[in-house]
């Protein structure tokens, strides 16, 4: 199999060289602040069925009943490239491919290597080499050194969640939002509990980061563009779509938070996984309209966006005995976005011949997720290589810094 | 320590949240109390109206059964007729059916564990059911495990729970609930006889193993990640459980009912097999057993429950040598549960922080509950409640059940939705309540002048009721 593109770290060394003296921007030649999400897929994305590698000829013999058929085909999936293409539910993001605003990496893995998801989601999310090594995720750390004149206390970051995952715990102030289905309260009961915690600093902040969260949140519902976006109840993306309107409403705000985070979950397709239609193929057509739904809800600022959506590891490339996949190990992830210098594959594709597999079943890694993730950041946030290389990714120097993800 | 903190430690980490006059009864020796519970069988839920599993997936089958039927008599009708469209709705119409059977299951059996919850006079019991439900979690938001998730717990966690974990164990692994949970049902082996003649019959056909219950028992329900165990150990074991199986709608010549567990050798992978070093011969169902039974008294196991166990009862991080002696007394008693208990409760780190923990919302809830005597209608349950304040009952969305450190539950947005709720609840009740007498009874040593300061100045029985809820010695455990 032909190296496809060559982002081999040899080459890469060249560019890397050059990101310690001067740090691009996003978003700032056109004057508007970046921004970045992270849509964490959590119980292992089958990459092989998101972004089926029609042209190895090895894909349909090793895949047997769940390969996606070739571009053209009945059911077959979107065409990328001679080699790749896109599963049938990725309408959106096969479009954005073609506006040039979506990279797929694929044969990547960040560094865990067994197949425990809770160990994996923990790596993926600390951005340590080991599961378990500290309490902190890499992209709260990477908030917490961004300088301080682009981000005030309360632009930095949000999880559209109740309690923020991991990846968006740490020293960096970030606050939390999630639809209430409950009256507010009365100023005066509000004041007096935060009295109440005028003695205990966690709970203290904690309210007080919750209702500076409300607020943006009340100011900004009534903006009509929003609702004819998102998908009605019952229709895909109905699943996530109010977060995904919530993530847009915070991001729009020109004092809005840098980053924002919301998982998916439900990507553990050991038991009839299905192929161009099933059980994955309506998770990802559900995915697929939760991200047209944010570039819709975000409007002018795609253009300053990037979209980030990675998973802990692949899936194995043979089905299993139950017409599912089991746990494997390397499969892709996505960059899409206004900012993102997208329609390409990212791949030292490893190729799908028997000898080829990790440990004889999983797709080969031969791309550190954290190599994306460092690139992006750098790019995207302005993050300096020191602090990438020490605080944010620790013993990451093996996975040299991807440059040119964004437009810049 | 004051002999008042052990009883709120007591009360409100070991148990579900002091209910009024629990502290009086309980008497100053938090230690005591929890012990006497220790002692009799376990409490069963009451059962009224509430299901075996095998009846559930009978009912199951028999819809599905019927689906089926209307399918293939609306395709016929259809390509009689030359209207395909149209003939499916039959079709969907039994279809819907399946969720109408689910739903009202999974309502019943929330709320007969909360009720449980909410009234129950050994809450230290209750809370080890959910502990143990948690460890070994089936999640309620896949396929018909809403419907099979509380009969689950009834019949594979709460005998056990003053047992041994070893049965505990092996109920949990083989009951339907997990084998459709982590996929094991239709795991076959690939040289066994089913295996073969499907090839013979079917060339086409893929048969083969699933290794998610293998993994997911030495990962989460015994000897941990770290346990020392490989891929290859996965790949054996989950050939030593291929067989494992649920009996179908016919039930079986053996004699099993249709829902029940049911060894399918057919399907069993033959041979001798080697996990994590020994060689098990090949002893068909018993295979499987004697593996387990090795896996629960591996020392890597006692470590790993210990481990969790203080986690829940003590502090996020797990003072080690409480660890070192829930650790020994799981193995030096075969995993005899009410050891374990005991040797918690005799470590004195466990009465050293009185609010340790930061409440699930579950705790949260059930506390409130059971502080404020709050009513739980029958029919009204608060299956609806939980959802809203993220811990819908059974479903933590993964097989690692719901976390247990407070960074996983004190998010800012999680903390406004509690004081939302509570203002609710005082909106609602406090007229009827007194939080100044409601207070020392609910919190005993823990609360603080601050709170009972707050309270007494509350502008209305309603905000002293809020306040009550909000206070960071009640948002604690």
């Amino acid at each position: 199999m032909k190296r496809r593109e060559f982002l081999t770290t040899g080459a890469l060394a060249a560019g890397g060289a050059l990101l310690s003296s001067r740090v691009t921007f996003a978003g700032t030649a056109s004057g508007k602040k970046p921004r970045l999400v992270f849509i964490i897929l959590r119980g292992a994305l089958d990459g092989l069925a998101a972004v089926p590698a029609c042209g190895d000829p090895g894909y349909a013999q090793l895949r047997g009943d769940l390969a996606i058929g070739r571009p053209g085909t009945d059911g077959g999936a979107l065409a990328l490239d001679g080699t790749f293409g896109l599963h049938p539910s990725l309408a959106f993001m096969r479009q954005s491919y073609a506006a040039r605003e979506l990279i797929v990496f694929h044969a990547v893995a960040s560094p865990y290597r067994d197949r425990s998801h809770f160990d994996g989601q923990n790596v993926l999310e600390t951005g340590y080499p080991q599961p378990h090594a500290v309490q902190t995720g890499w992209l709260n750390r990477a908030l917490a050194v961004i300088p301080a004149a682009r981000a005030t206390e309360r632009e930095r970051g949000i999880s559209i969640a109740p309690t923020a995952p991991l990846v968006m715990r740490g020293p960096a102030a970030v606050t939390s939002w999630s639809p209430s289905h409950l009256a507010p309260l009365d100023d005066d009961t509000l004041q007096r509990i935060s009295d109440l915690y005028s003695h205990d600093a966690a709970l203290g902040q904690k309210l007080a980061e919750a209702l500076a969260a409300e607020a943006i949140a009340a100011e900004n519902t009534a903006d009509a563009d929003e609702r004819p976006l998102l998908a009605k109840r019952g229709k895909p993306g109905a699943q996530y779509a109010e977060v995904v309107k919530a993530a847009a409403r915070f991001l729009r705000q020109e004092d809005g938070p840098l980053v924002a985070v919301f998982d998916t979950m439900g990507w553990d397709t050991h038991f009839n996984e299905g192929g161009a239609k099933g059980q994955l193929a309506a998770r990802l057509a559900t995915l697929d309209a939760a991200l047209g739904g944010l570039r819709a809800g975000l409007g002018p600022v795609w253009s300053s966006t990037a979209v980030f959506l990675a998973t802990e590891f692949g899936r194995t490339v043979a089905e299993n005995g139950t017409r599912g996949t089991d746990h494997g190990t390397a499969t892709a992830a996505y960059l899409l976005g206004g900012a993102v210098k997208g329609g390409r594959v990212v791949a030292d594709w490893p190729g799908l011949t028997p000898r080829g597999l990790y440990q004889d079943r999983d797709l080969k890694p031969t791309l550190d997720l954290r190599a994306v993730m460092k690139g992006l950041l750098a790019e995207q946030l302005g993050v300096p290589r020191r602090a990438l290389e020490s605080s944010v990714f620790p013993d990451s120097g093996q996975a040299r810094t991807l440059r040119g993800l964004l437009r810049g | 320590m004051g002999k008042g903190l052990t009883s709120a430690i007591a009360a409100n980490r070991f148990g579900l949240g002091a209910r009024p006059g629990e502290l009086a009864a309980i008497g100053g020796s938090g230690p005591d109390w929890l012990r006497s519970q220790l002692d009799g069988p376990a409490p069963e839920i009451a059962c009224d109206g509430l299901q075996s599993s095998a009846s559930i997936l009978a009912q199951i089958y028999d819809l599905r059964r019927a689906i089926r039927a209307a399918r293939a008599s609306g395709v016929a009708a259809g390509h009689e007729a030359g209207n395909g469209e149209a003939s499916s709705a039959a079709a969907i119409g039994a279809f819907k059916k399946l969720p109408q059977l689910i739903k009202p299951l999974y309502v019943a059996e929330a709320g007969a564990r909360f009720r449980e919850a909410v009234a129950t006079a050994r809450p230290f019991v209750e809370r080890l059911t959910h502990f143990w439900a948690n460890h070994f979690a089936v999640s309620a938001d896949k396929s018909v495990l809403p419907a099979l998730a509380g009969s689950y717990e009834r019949e594979a966690i709460r005998p056990y729970v003053l047992g041994n974990f070893g049965d505990m164990l092996l109920a949990t692994e083989r009951h339907p609930a997990m084998l459709l949970y982590l996929d094991n049902q239709m795991s076959m082996g690939p040289n066994s006889r089913a295996a073969g003649n499907i090839a013979r019959r079917d060339p086409d056909r893929k048969t083969g193993i699933n290794e998610n219950l293998a993994r997911e028992t030495m990962e989460l329900h015994t000897v941990g990640v770290d346990g020392g165990y490989t891929q290859a150990d996965v790949t054996v074991f989950s050939q030593v459980l291929t067989g494992w199986s649920i009996a179908g709608p016919d039930g079986w010549r053996g004699g099993a009912q249709p829902g029940t567990f049911l060894f399918r050798a057919a399907m069993h992978e033959p041979g001798p097999k080697v996990v994590l070093g020994k060689r098990y011969p090949d002893t068909g169902y018993d295979q499987g057993v004697a593996v387990l039974r090795d896996l629960a008294s591996r020392p890597a196991t006692a470590r790993f429950i210990a481990t969790k166990l203080v986690r829940h009862f003590i502090a996020d991080d797990p003072p080690a040598p409480a660890v070192e002696r829930v650790a020994a007394a799981f193995s030096e008693r075969g995993g005899d549960l009410t050891t374990v208990y005991r040797a918690l409760i005799d470590s004195p780190e466990a009465w050293e922080q009185p609010t340790a923990k930061y409440k699930t919302p579950s705790d949260f809830i059930v506390s409130s509950f059971r502080g404020l005597q709050l009513p739980v209608s029958a029919n009204k349950t608060p299956v609806g409640l939980l959802q809203l304040l993220g811990q819908r009952i059974w479903a933590p969305g993964s097989p690692a059940g719901w976390p247990d450190r407070s960074a996983d539950w004190d998010g800012a947005s999680a903390l406004l939705q509690r004081i939302q709720w509570a203002d609710a609840v005082g909106q609602r009740v406090g007229p009827g309540r007194n939080a100044m007498e409601l207070a020392p009874q609910m919190l005993g040593g823990v609360l603080t002048a601050g709170t009972r300061e707050a309270i007494a100045h509350a502008e209305s029985a309603a905000q002293a009721i809020v306040l009550l809820l909000a206070a960071p010695e009640f948002m604690r455990r």
